[in-house]
């Protein structure tokens, strides 16, 4: 039977670049479906009735949604190229540090980025915390999966482009050479590697995109 | 690796320590079960999850693991010759159990510690509702997920099973202390009768806290919550 493999995401969801990545390092073939989360598809709908968010993933015709419940599919059905480490303990390590960027990392830099004065001085003490935690998870490794990519990369992968944006739209430089350097080496030869360099989001686009964003919540002061 | 250095450090009316205790119990696991006092935290506990200090923690060897789903999971494929295996073997399945639970915990049971922590009629009503229709949605899942058989896992308590199963002693809880009756019969029948399976499981009547116990715990944290809010 053929394949059919369908990705509903957005142009710059970080969560639905994880699933792009994933499937592009697996050399799995797949359409991508664009969605505009302002006037939501039926397809979304139908695929995602639960959350109504992206990504989702189609898999001949099966719908499977959650970013990291994704990737753990992907891994599962497509064998070849492996995402994870095969040895339990370090399978269980790679999904708390994916959760904890998920739950804590990711939101904690967010509020950084979208806090003014004071506020942004009191949210820079629990993201450089957060920020401390995972470079110690880079010591001895090139990526957070070894010597090669692995599932822990995709989902901190957001760092790569993402934090440089935020950074420029706010001139706050929040992950410093010499604080974080581990991060900041780390940051470089992920975004180099060609599957990841070539699905980016343009870096234009996301700095108009969260400039907006960063403005918005500044007038609601 | 020998069985006999597996702890678990815990607390008895933690839902998301029972998942382990019954995971362990499920694969005949032998571990040293350390009770944390609450609210203090042992230094054993800051080493082992400083980054969230919370229970379960799990210690294997010397090393910890912590997130009870990601314990469950980790038990599962350590102790994989010990009975079936929790996740469905078809990716999709296992897709779907997953997801459920990510569910469960990012969305359904946030409802019930909202419920708790709500003063006025109103916004009970509105919590009560979707609790309600978060139950209907995984009656769905059960449903689809069991194919007719007792369990989300199917023949056999699975990792869906865990993930809900362990909030059914603070659901007890919540019903006889709000009066309102969330497993409701007429609207979730299938899990009704999940739910009777499940804490009547050998495995599982032995780790569940008995509703009225939960209800004492629940009491007292209201009470220490009261006495630091006025003594402020």
């Amino acid at each position: 039977m053929a394949e059919e493999v369908k990705l509903i995401r957005t142009w710059s969801s970080p969560f639905a670049l994880r699933i792009v990545w994933a499937l592009k390092l697996k050399g799995i073939e797949f359409e991508t479906v664009l969605e505009d989360l302002a006037s939501k598809s039926p397809l979304l709908l139908q695929s995602n009735p639960v959350h109504k968010k992206v990504p989702v993933l189609v898999h001949n015709g099966k719908p499977v949604s959650e970013s990291l419940v994704i990737l753990e599919y992907i891994e599962e059905t497509w064998k070849e190229k492996p995402l994870l480490p095969e040895d339990p303990y370090e399978k269980a390590s790679s999904r708390f540090w994916a959760k904890f960027s998920d739950e804590k990392l990711l939101p904690s830099v967010w509020t950084v980025f979208i806090s003014q004065g004071n506020k942004q001085e009191e949210a820079l003490v629990p993201a450089l915390e957060n920020l401390q935690f995972i470079e110690e998870q880079l010591e001895g490794k090139k990526f957070f999966g070894g010597e090669k990519i692995g599932l822990l990369d995709l989902a901190i992968g957001w760092m790569a482009d993402m934090v440089s944006v935020l950074e420029e739209v706010t001139g706050l430089k929040l992950i410093q050479e010499d604080k974080f350097p581990l991060l900041s080496a780390w940051i470089e030869i992920f975004a180099d590697v060609p599957e990841i360099k070539e699905s980016g989001a343009p870096r234009e686009k996301l700095i108009s995109k969260f400039q907006a964003i960063r403005d918005a919540y500044a007038a609601t002061k | 690796m020998a069985t006999s250095d597996v702890k678990l450090l815990g607390a008895w009316p933690s839902p998301y320590v029972n998942r382990v205790q019954i995971v362990l119990k499920l694969k005949s696991v032998d571990y040293e079960y350390m009770e944390q006092s609450f609210p203090g935290k042992s230094e054993l506990l800051l080493k082992s999850n400083p980054v969230y200090k919370k229970i379960p923690v799990l210690i294997h060897g010397d090393k910890p693991i912590c997130e009870s789903l990601i314990i469950v999971q980790y038990i599962d494929e350590v102790w994989n010759k010990n009975g079936p295996s929790l996740l469905p073997s078809d990716p999709y399945d296992c897709a779907m159990a997953r997801f459920w639970a990510a569910y469960i915990d990012d969305k359904w049971f946030p409802i019930m510690g909202e419920l708790r922590k709500a003063q006025e009629e109103e916004a009970k009503a509105t919590l009560i509702k979707q609790a309600a229709e978060g139950l209907v949605l995984l009656e769905e899942a059960f449903l689809k997920c069991s194919k007719g058989k007792d369990y989300f896992g199917g023949e056999s308590i699975g990792y869906l099973d865990i993930a809900l199963g362990s909030f059914l002693g603070w659901i007890k809880a919540g019903e006889i202390m709000s009066g309102v009756k969330l497993l409701d019969e007429t609207k979730t029948p299938g899990l009704v009768q999940w739910a009777q399976r499940f804490c009547s499981n050998d495995v599982v009547k032995d780790v569940l806290p008995e509703p009225e116990k939960l209800i004492e715990v629940l009491k007292m944290i209201q009470a220490r919550l009261k006495a630091a809010a006025t003594s402020t």
